[in-house]
């Protein structure tokens, strides 16, 4: 059955959304390619995570950690893969492995229709991803990054507004309960 | 195992793996190519794709919508284009003028010994059967009957009636115009006139005198109207006639396009110019009276 179903975790009904056929991947594709391309045209776009904000979207909806975290991994690892050389694989893939398994988690315990809701989680999940990515870069690769900037906050701000819209837009990829 | 273990294993696997990953990346200095191309060689249709579609719609807007007030603009351009020609043109009449002007200026500072009155051209014929020209000038100006008109370049004719105000100017091209003129190379003398076209005639050289064409013909004096030595024309055309030569002259002023004339404010004798002794006219003996030079 493709329809969407409650998980029952104690006293509350959480719904658990299933997805129209394909939407996931041509989703996922989709916000790699964008996430590739727009900064070339529009330089503030390197603010935005395209694929984090999908990851933290489909971890939320789905509510399930390991189809989340596999999701997260496989779009880290596929973005680190674009990234070019300079960028070694795992360092996205294990971030996004993290956030897809929080996401999915935190999911599956709070109330994640809420537009405030979206925006304070992904809000506090780019951060969870930037400290993951710093962690790796400074732990496992010995490279500096810093572990939070003014930048870094003003974009964490920005991917969660878009989030905003984003995730009503990709609300439309779920199947009608 | 409970599910919720179940995942936490397969997060800290995944991990696990990733950070080997990394780990034989930065040992053995390997860039995981296989993975790299494969993802490369599957997202990067569509991001030409992507970088073509945008690149359609972004011409598109371009050449399309964002031209829409495009023709609104081409209108006011050509209008501003029409008005700015017509203003140019304007400005060109206007420096045109200002050079002729400037022409009877010095004219008739180079004519300070004979007085002068500058007019403007108002009007012309009222029909085909005489060519004459109206100006500004009359009789409260000065202006009298038979006074001369010229320009800087020539002759233009003469005043046949003065009224108030303006004044009606007999065109050298005229059948009744005619002014006494002589070769300026030769010196001989003739009268000249009009036939009512655009070339005036000299009729009374005999066929035994030398002219060439292209040869000037100026003011002689004698009809005591013009000033010697005021151009009058240059020959275009000899015939042999009967007695006489016909020669056809083109007027030196522009008849046909006057706009500023001088009027030669006197009735008395103009004194000439110093100027080689001009040759006799034609023996009368032996030709037909020559006609009035001037009508009175």
């Amino acid at each position: 059955m493709n329809r969407a179903f409650d998980l029952r975790m104690g006293e509350s009904h959480i719904e658990v959304y299933k997805f129209r056929t394909g939407a996931i991947p041509i989703a996922t594709l989709l916000a790699l390619v964008i996430q590739a391309w727009l900064p070339l045209h529009f330089t503030r776009a390197a603010l935005l995570d395209l694929p984090l904000l999908v990851v933290i979207y489909l971890g939320l909806s789905r509510r399930n950690p390991s189809t989340g975290l596999l999701l997260g991994t496989a779009v880290g690892l596929m973005q680190d893969s674009l990234s070019g050389p300079t960028v070694p694989l795992g360092l996205f893939g294990i971030a996004k492995t993290v956030i897809g398994y929080l996401a999915s988690s935190l999911g599956a315990r709070l109330d994640t229709e809420h537009p405030a809701a979206r925006f304070a989680l992904t809000a506090g999940f780019f951060v969870i991803h930037q400290a993951a990515v710093a962690l790796t870069r400074r732990i496992l690769l010995a490279q500096p990054e810093p572990w939070f900037t003014l930048h870094l906050f003003a974009a964490a701000l920005v991917n969660a507004l878009v989030a905003m819209f984003l995730f009503v837009l990709l609300d439309r990829l779920r199947r009608p309960s | 195992m409970p599910p919720r273990h179940k995942s936490l294993v397969l997060l800290a696997g995944v991990i696990l793996l990733q950070v080997l990953l990394l780990a034989v990346q930065i040992k053995r200095d390997s860039q995981g190519r296989l993975i790299r191309t494969w993802t490369v060689g599957a997202v990067s249709p569509f991001e030409r794709v992507g970088s073509y579609g945008f690149g359609w719609f972004r011409d598109a807007w371009r050449n399309y919508f964002a031209l829409r007030g495009t023709r609104k603009d081409n209108e006011e351009l050509r209008r501003e284009n029409d008005t700015l020609k017509l203003r140019i043109a304007q400005l060109e009449g206007k420096a045109a003028e200002a050079d002729r002007l400037a022409g009877l200026l010095g004219f008739r500072q180079a004519q300070s010994d004979v007085p002068m009155l500058a007019a403007r051209v108002i009007g012309g014929s009222a029909g085909t059967a005489s060519l004459t020209i109206e100006i500004d000038r009359g009789e409260r100006d000065g202006i009298r009957r038979n006074m001369g008109v010229i320009t800087p370049d020539g002759v233009v004719g003469k005043v046949i009636e003065a009224y108030a105000n303006t004044s009606q100017v007999l065109l050298l091209t005229d059948r009744e115009s005619g002014v006494g003129a002589m070769l300026a190379d030769s010196r001989i003398q003739s009268p000249v006139g009009g036939v009512g076209e655009p070339l005036i005639t000299m009729k009374y050289v005999p066929n035994d005198d030398d002219v060439s064409v292209g040869e000037r013909v100026i003011t002689s004096g004698m009809d005591r109207i013009f000033p010697r030595d005021l151009p009058v024309g240059t020959i275009t055309a000899i015939q042999p006639g009967v007695n006489f030569k016909q020669i056809r002259i083109k007027p030196a002023a522009n008849l046909e396009k006057l706009e500023e004339v001088l009027v030669l404010l006197t009735l008395h004798p103009l004194k000439g110019n110093d100027a080689p002794e001009a040759k006799p006219p034609a023996p009368v003996a032996s030709n037909p009276a020559p006609p009035q030079v001037a009508n009175p």
